[in-house]
């Protein structure tokens, strides 16, 4: 946990090349209220940017427009020079027919907040789903590389438990390796910690920081600030739908030069709270 | 945390001597582990007046007792008992003309055609009320409105006159033609009454008022699952159909199967109906047989028991389908009758075997 230790520069192992993301100008409301108002960021393959801020600033929506969960109003997405969910006609971008925004989100593993695991599936049923289903790889391969990825989270002994048998650090690991089974360019997760019992936190979030020196591109929305110190090339600090302020940890949690970005942290961080 | 654990403990086993303790539960313990604290037994026992020196571990615990429960059953008992007694001994439950008929080759002739009713129309029910559920939770308005529609007419009609209306469509249609529509090319065209016998009317008329019925059941079904469950579905790059039928359906059937299995157990019984078309289902041909016999209670007793039988042994497939799709919902499944049954004889028999064994 020293401070020596953590990356503060961006300058992600692995030297990866695959998993650059570019968010640009993004812009999205729901019903009359405007939750994106022209975001902007980009993340280099294999860096780990981490998204702090207030609840209902948008961090969540803007993660979710990643993926085209959340179709964006204005403003585009590009993974690797490729738009997402459009494609360029003429002078207009058309929206993708759902199979190819489906190929298109098997490059891209998500991780929600309530793990959201199939409860009807075991453990190793939801981790091969779907690399079978949506990459027609064949099930015995699927099922070798699942155990693989269930012991890589340290939960190969409980393959065939059901989610429900299962605690909560568990079930967010399984949920974890269901994402890397499509071996994706990148990896989003949306407050993986927040459903979690305080001494189950650590459990998931040290699978994460093995997973941020792997060169797979993370971005993630946490409210666990001593995490973002920890595993971030870049904290993102976002505030009513715009980007406030962005920079390395150090940058941000020590030196935050916006006073909304100071305001929000002298309430977050307790005064103890040693960069 | 461990060595802040180990400080407790340690304080805790040097202040046990010293002080007399308060409560006797304490001091009880006290006394056991150790023999210093023998001192303060004296002064908490005087506190305690009424109670016996040994503690209450010396006695039997002897359970409440309910004498009106017993009360209670024994009024029911007896009203069983009298139940029973006029059934078997009452001679115009004629029970021997009821035996006669029971395995008479028209009923049970009649009752293959309804378990024939009941299995076609059920299974095209819920087929056609899969897709109008699907349509009506779809984003298409012409869909939705059309899955609406079809619900509100045919939950608005009495199933008798959709029958009727069925079997008379040769009425109101004399020919239907498969062809292009204003233009005079056909493809195909039949006589309306040639196509609607009365087992294709009874069969549209049952399918149609089941698939209304059942697509409000699977509808409630799938809007009982998760939404995030979707979405995460969607996110893992998942296809539509593969998501409703391996992710969404498996997970609604828990909420669907309780009222599903009430619908098909009342079509059971709701392929009755078509006795207005005539059709010898198992109550139109009992109908037939008492008019003939005039010995109409024992008759209708007949099929009154061919439908407890089959509600009895769908009752028992709803038990075991409900339990396959509680996996996962459960942390553990509770053992079937069956495997309560070979439990006990598994754990029981031993007993009786060393019995055996003795008497040799």
């Amino acid at each position: 946990m020293s401070t020596a230790e953590s990356p503060t520069t961006a300058a992600p192992a692995a030297a990866a090349t695959r998993g650059h993301v570019e968010i640009t100008n993004v812009r999205k409301s729901f019903g009359g209220t405007e939750v994106l108002k022209g975001v902007s960021l980009t993340v280099p393959p294999g860096g780990v940017a981490v998204i702090v801020g207030p609840s209902g600033s948008g961090k969540s929506t803007l993660l979710r427009t990643i993926n085209h969960l959340e179709k964006v109003d204005g403003g585009y997405i590009t993974i690797d020079g490729q738009l997402v969910g459009y494609q360029l006609r003429g002078n207009k971008l058309h929206e993708l027919r759902e199979k190819d925004i489906l190929e298109q989100r098997t490059d891209i593993g998500m991780v929600f907040q309530n793990f959201n695991l199939f409860p009807h599936l075991t453990a190793l049923e939801n981790v091969t789903e779907a690399p079978v289903v949506a990459l027609h790889r064949n099930k015995a391969g699927a099922r070798k590389r699942a155990l693989e990825l269930l012991d890589r989270v340290g939960l190969k002994d409980r393959a065939d438990a059901y989610p429900r048998q299962l605690s909560g650090g568990q079930q967010q690991r399984v949920a974890i390796a269901r994402a890397l089974a499509l071996d994706p360019k990148i990896l989003l997760f949306d407050e993986p910690t927040s459903a979690l019992d305080p001494e189950l936190v650590n459990e998931v979030l040290d699978v994460i920081r093995e997973l941020a020196t792997s060169g797979t591109t993370l971005i993630i929305v946490t409210h666990e600030m001593g995490f973002a110190r920890d595993v971030a090339d870049t904290v993102v600090f976002m505030d009513e739908g715009q980007i406030v302020e962005q920079g390395s940890p150090r940058e941000i949690f020590a030196n935050p030069r916006e006073p909304r970005t100071r305001s929000f942290f002298s309430k977050v961080i307790e005064p103890a709270f040693n960069i | 945390m461990s060595s802040a654990a180990t400080t407790v403990a340690q304080s805790a086993q040097q202040s046990a001597p010293e002080p007399a303790p308060a409560s006797a539960f304490l001091e009880h313990s006290a006394v056991e582990e150790s023999p210093t604290a023998a001192a303060a037994q004296g002064a908490a026992a005087q506190g305690a007046v009424a109670r016996p020196a040994a503690g209450y571990s010396g006695y039997k615990l002897v359970p409440a007792r309910h004498p009106w429960r017993w009360v209670g059953t024994a009024v029911v008992a007896l009203g069983v008992v009298a139940v029973a007694w006029s059934l078997a001994t009452n001679p115009r439950w004629e029970w021997g003309v009821v035996a006669q008929w029971f395995t008479a080759q028209s009923v049970v002739n009649g009752l293959v055609e309804t378990l024939k009713l009941t299995a076609i129309s059920g299974a095209l029910g819920f087929v056609l009320g899969f897709i109008l559920a699907l349509m009506r939770l779809s984003a298409s308005p012409l869909l939705l409105s059309v899955s609406w529609t079809f619900s509100w007419i045919f939950r608005s009609t009495p199933l008798l006159v959709q029958m009727l209306l069925w079997y008379n469509l040769g009425y109101l249609y004399e020919k239907i033609s498969l062809g292009i529509p204003f233009t005079d090319i056909r493809f195909f065209e039949v006589q309306t009454t040639t196509l609607i016998s009365q087992f294709a009317a009874a069969v549209l008329g049952l399918t149609l008022n089941q698939a209304a019925y059942s697509a409000e059941i699977i509808r409630g079904g799938i809007l009982s699952v998760d939404p995030g469950q979707l979405e995460a579905a969607a996110a893992l790059g998942i296809p539509a159909w593969r998501r409703s039928t391996r992710i969404v359906l498996p997970q609604a059937m828990r909420a669907i199967l309780p009222t599903a299995f009430n619908e098909i157990i009342g079509l059971v019984k709701g392929t009755s109906i078509v006795y207005v078309l005539a059709y010898s289902e198992l109550f139109y041909t009992v109908q037939v047989i008492y008019n003939r016999t005039q010995q109409v209670l024992p008759l209708l007793l007949v099929a009154t028991l061919w439908y407890v039988a089959i509600t009895s042994v769908l009752s028992i497939f709803q038990y075991y389908i409900e339990r396959h799709y509680s996996k996962g919902a459960v942390r553990n499944l509770p053992l079937t009758p069956l495997q309560k049954a070979r439990k006990f004889f598994s754990t029981h028999p031993a007993v009786n075997f060393d019995r055996a064994k003795d008497a040799r």
